[in-house]
């Protein structure tokens, strides 16, 4: 089973690594090999911190098959505070009342897995403080 | 450069077309066009396809319908960009006839989605998006549509009555083309209570899953009458544009800036403004689609197309009738194919050929093909010759 | 050289469930359970989350209250469950990746059925006091299942509880340490098997109050120490009832005992029991408090530990959540169908 695409993406997945223009400062995530901003091709790395609030949001009601058990659930577009945009799941806000601007925190969760026997795919989703 | 003419087209049935396979669908529209067009041989053609690999499991689709045409050893090429993939090959076709290269140029595309499952199928489409950072983390397709729609709504005040009107219009449309996979008029109450995809996002708000080809015959335009049996339609305006492939990187999440991009440009190149065209096909994966685009062609000013579709602006007999065809709501929506099923529906209006939905005058009209949430836009711009 | 605790985490699920609800489905007669067992209701992990998961965020708590201590510098990872999510591939491979401590780092997975977390902290301060390593990351966490209808439904539970040793910053020192091990028959799961299986009131006296009595009175007499002389003392808590009993039978007070009490609202988080109970009185603690640790591990055995706290523990409780509030507050609660689903209990066919 392949499994060296997910593997390849830990740093950003588990520790949100982030790549950081040397030139112009803006951080890129996942990481780019050219900024989208100035064009420079110099970065350094940085984790981000795991605090965001949400842009904007939806219930997604027909999983496709890897999350198929976990329907209905909610998926958002997060604004770090270090600057990148994440698209997500919105984990334990069951009882918490979303809104555009709600602030998040992102937690270490499970994501998918490859079936039962194949590896488990971690990342990262977000829990409204 | 030469200015370029669609002399010939041709639009399978939409829909699940059990008996037919991948390749009978793109040779009946090819044939057709050929046909329509009564040209004797084609120099190259174009395929748009967004995967026949994940759907038939099909690749090297070039080769494939040159060989089932008849056509082999003209060059084919298959073009690809996602649910633009039409509207692509339709402009690179029309490249190699401008150039100078080629005389005659077929361009078609196809889609036949009904032979894998449902899920497959929601897997296949979501290869639109980002597959990393946008499918991996659990959004789908209608999802990322929704959430436009979710932002749209806060921004602008943009209301489900709206979307769900949409539909409506392109349904009353469809119910007037013969070819179309939902020939049923339906109503905003039918797509309020139909069931949630994504929230705000119904069912009947979606576009369908549907097999379907379509192809045009595309000749210099001072050749026309010389090459083919009809008027020709030229196209007066060609622009293409891209932008992030992930809708969580794009500058303003109400905004398509690949449409205004590619109108510009296609607007420049013809000389005409929103104002000038009489009807347009739009890219409506999902009912916000629609409303975004309209706003990034500039035929409603940001925010208010939504109330311009509830007022009856857009339908036929309106302000700028969008989607006579049905759109890919009520008509359908095979992927590859629908940019150029679309030229199909523009073509056919300003030739005056549309019956119960022809706009009435109409020498002006437009399509805008889109990919992904976005990611690419293809705008074309035809005239009646 | 003194060696101890130099950072401390936890993390619990926000999923509960209630007794009541479990007894509604079965038929059962809830208050003589909640009364038996000393529960009223139990964590739920989410579908999303596992000892892996828990493990990361109570790892990354620990770290913040161990001075945003440099992950580099973590020598050893041990992480000890019933309910790793891999059979073979250590949950210490995820976390400490998570965590970025790699690649310079020991790790393993432990097993000692509830005791697999203490386990872990017992090494990992062993490494420390070695010499071998400079920080050693101890995690206990579980996700543990209770059969559907069975008396370990209702305590089942998940949480994780993360301790960094060291010898310099420490929080809480450990002073003394002995276990005590046997070969017991009390609860126990075999290979491929869904759900443990346990010999009934075997479970009881000849197993956890026998083990947990023989570990703690030797410690006590090694360190010539008498309960009074605690402020706070935290034992395995499979239930709201073992725990109170068997410290009441060495003579500690309710009172003594009561911070770290965490089962009748938490249920049994099995390897991250005694080791949670252990953060929640950390979180209170004063300097020079000593606290009394015995954790319990069918099969059988108990880690039993003597701790003293130390000035710096007012620096870093707040710097983390509380384990308290992350068990009181902000709780969703469940029906018997969610929570069914929640733990794979049902599934959804093939195809569907």
């Amino acid at each position: 089973m392949p499994t060296a695409r997910g593997w390849r993406e830990y740093p950003q997945r588990y520790r949100y690594e982030a790549a950081v223009c040397k030139k112009c400062n803006k951080w890129h995530f996942p990481p780019r090999l050219i900024c989208d901003e100035c064009k420079g091709q110099e970065f350094e790395t940085k984790a981000m911190k795991r605090s965001g609030k949400i842009l904007t949001y939806t219930t997604i009601r027909v999983p496709p098959a890897p999350f198929k058990d976990q329907a209905p659930y909610l998926v958002a577009v997060v604004e770090m505070d270090d600057g990148p945009r994440l698209t997500m799941m919105v984990t334990d806000y069951r009882d918490k009342e979303l809104k555009i601007g709600q602030r998040v925190k992102l937690e270490f969760r499970r994501l998918s897995d490859d079936g039962d026997a194949g590896t488990i795919n971690y990342g990262y989703k977000a829990v409204p403080v | 450069m030469r200015d370029v003419a669609i002399i010939g087209v041709h639009v399978t049935k939409c829909g699940e077309i059990w008996n037919k396979s991948f390749r009978d669908l793109f040779v009946e529209a090819g044939l057709g066009a050929i046909k329509d067009a009564g040209v004797d041989h084609i120099d190259s053609m174009y395929i748009g396809c967004m995967s026949g690999g994940l759907f038939v499991g099909q690749e090297h689709i070039g080769a494939l319908m040159a060989d089932y045409l008849g056509q082999a050893p003209v060059p084919a090429t298959r073009v690809e960009s996602a649910c633009a993939s039409g509207g692509v090959a339709l402009r690179t076709g029309m490249l190699d006839v401008a150039s100078g290269h080629s005389d005659i140029v077929l361009v078609g595309g196809v889609e036949k989605m009904t032979d894998i499952g449902g899920d497959e199928a929601t897997y296949a489409l979501a290869t639109a998006a980002d597959q990393e950072w946008e499918g991996f983390n659990g959004v789908t397709f209608p999802g990322l549509y929704a959430m436009m729609a979710v932002a749209h709504m806060h921004r602008y005040g943009t209301t489900p009555q709206q979307l769900a009107s949409v539909a409506v219009k392109n349904h009353d449309n469809g119910s007037l083309n013969p070819v179309a996979q939902f020939p049923m008029k339906i109503t905003i109450d039918a797509v309020l209570n139909s069931v949630l995809v994504a929230d705000p996002l119904h069912i009947l708000d979606c576009s369908p899953v549907t097999d379907g080809a379509a192809a045009a015959i595309l000749v210099p335009a001072d050749r026309v009458g010389k090459l083919g049996k009809k008027q020709g339609v030229k196209i007066i305006g060609s622009g293409h544009a891209t932008d992030t492939i992930a809708l969580h990187s794009r500058k303003d999440l109400c905004a398509l800036e690949a449409v205004s991009k590619s109108a510009a440009i296609a607007y420049a190149m013809a000389g005409k403004k929103p104002t000038d065209m009489d009807v347009c096909e739009v890219h409506d994966c999902f009912t916000i689609a629609e409303i975004m685009a309209m706003e990034a062609l500039g035929f409603f000013e940001k925010g208010k197309a939504g109330r311009a579709v509830e007022a009856g602006d857009t339908r036929i007999g309106g302000k700028i009738p969008i989607n006579t065809s049905g759109g890919l709501k009520s008509k359908g929506h095979p992927v590859g194919a629908s940019g150029v099923s679309q030229a199909v529906e523009i073509v056919e209006q300003l030739r005056g050929e549309s019956g119960a939905r022809q706009v009435k005058g109409a020498k002006v009209g437009m399509t805008q093909n889109m990919g992904g949430t976005g990611a690419s836009s293809v705008v074309h711009i035809m005239e009646a010759m | 050289m003194t060696v101890g605790i130099v950072g401390y985490g936890a993390h619990l699920p926000r999923h509960r469930i209630k007794v009541e609800e479990i007894a509604k489905v079965w038929g059962a007669d809830a208050p003589s359970f909640k009364k038996g067992l000393g529960l009223v209701e139990k964590s739920v992990p989410a579908p999303d989350e596992d000892v892996i998961t828990l493990s990361v965020e109570a790892a990354r708590n620990a770290l913040v209250r161990a001075g945003n201590l440099d992950p580099q510098k973590i020598g050893c990872i041990y992480i000890g469950s019933e309910s790793h999510p891999y059979a073979v591939k250590p949950s210490g491979t995820v976390v400490g990746e998570a965590i970025g401590a790699f690649p310079g780092c020991h790790v393993a997975d432990f097993e000692f059925a509830c005791k697999a977390g203490s386990e872990g902290m017992f090494v990992a301060y062993g490494l420390v006091k070695a010499g071998l390593v400079e920080y050693g990351l101890a995690i206990g966490a579980d996700t543990s299942q209770g059969a559907p209808g069975d008396a370990l439904e209702y305590s089942a539970a998940a949480g994780a509880a993360a301790y960094i040793m060291g010898s310099k910053n420490i929080v809480a020192s450990i002073d003394h340490t002995y276990s005590f091990t046997t070969d017991t028959p009390d609860f126990w799961r075999r290979e491929y098997q869904h759900y443990p299986q346990h010999a009934g009131r075997f479970t009881g006296e000849p197993a956890y109050f026998r083990t947990v009595m023989g570990a703690s009175q030797t410690l006590l007499e090694q360190v010539g120490m008498k309960p009074a002389d605690f402020q706070w003392a935290v034992f395995h808590q499979p239930n709201g009832k073992f725990p109170m009993r068997v410290g009441k039978m060495l003579g500690f007070t309710t009172k003594q005992m009561e911070q770290g009490w965490l089962a009748p609202r938490l249920g049994n988080t099995y390897s991250g029991a005694s080791p949670l109970g252990l953060t929640a009185i950390l979180d209170v603690a004063k300097p020079g408090d000593k606290i009394f640790m015995c954790s319990y591990g069918s099969g059988s055995g108990s880690d039993a530990f003597v701790y003293t706290v130390t000035d710096r523990i007012k620096e870093v409780q707040g710097l983390a959540p509380l384990t308290t509030d992350m068990l009181d507050k902000n709780k969703i609660y469940l029906e018997y169908g969610e929570y069914a689903k929640f733990r794979h209990k049902i599934l959804k066919a093939e195809g569907v």
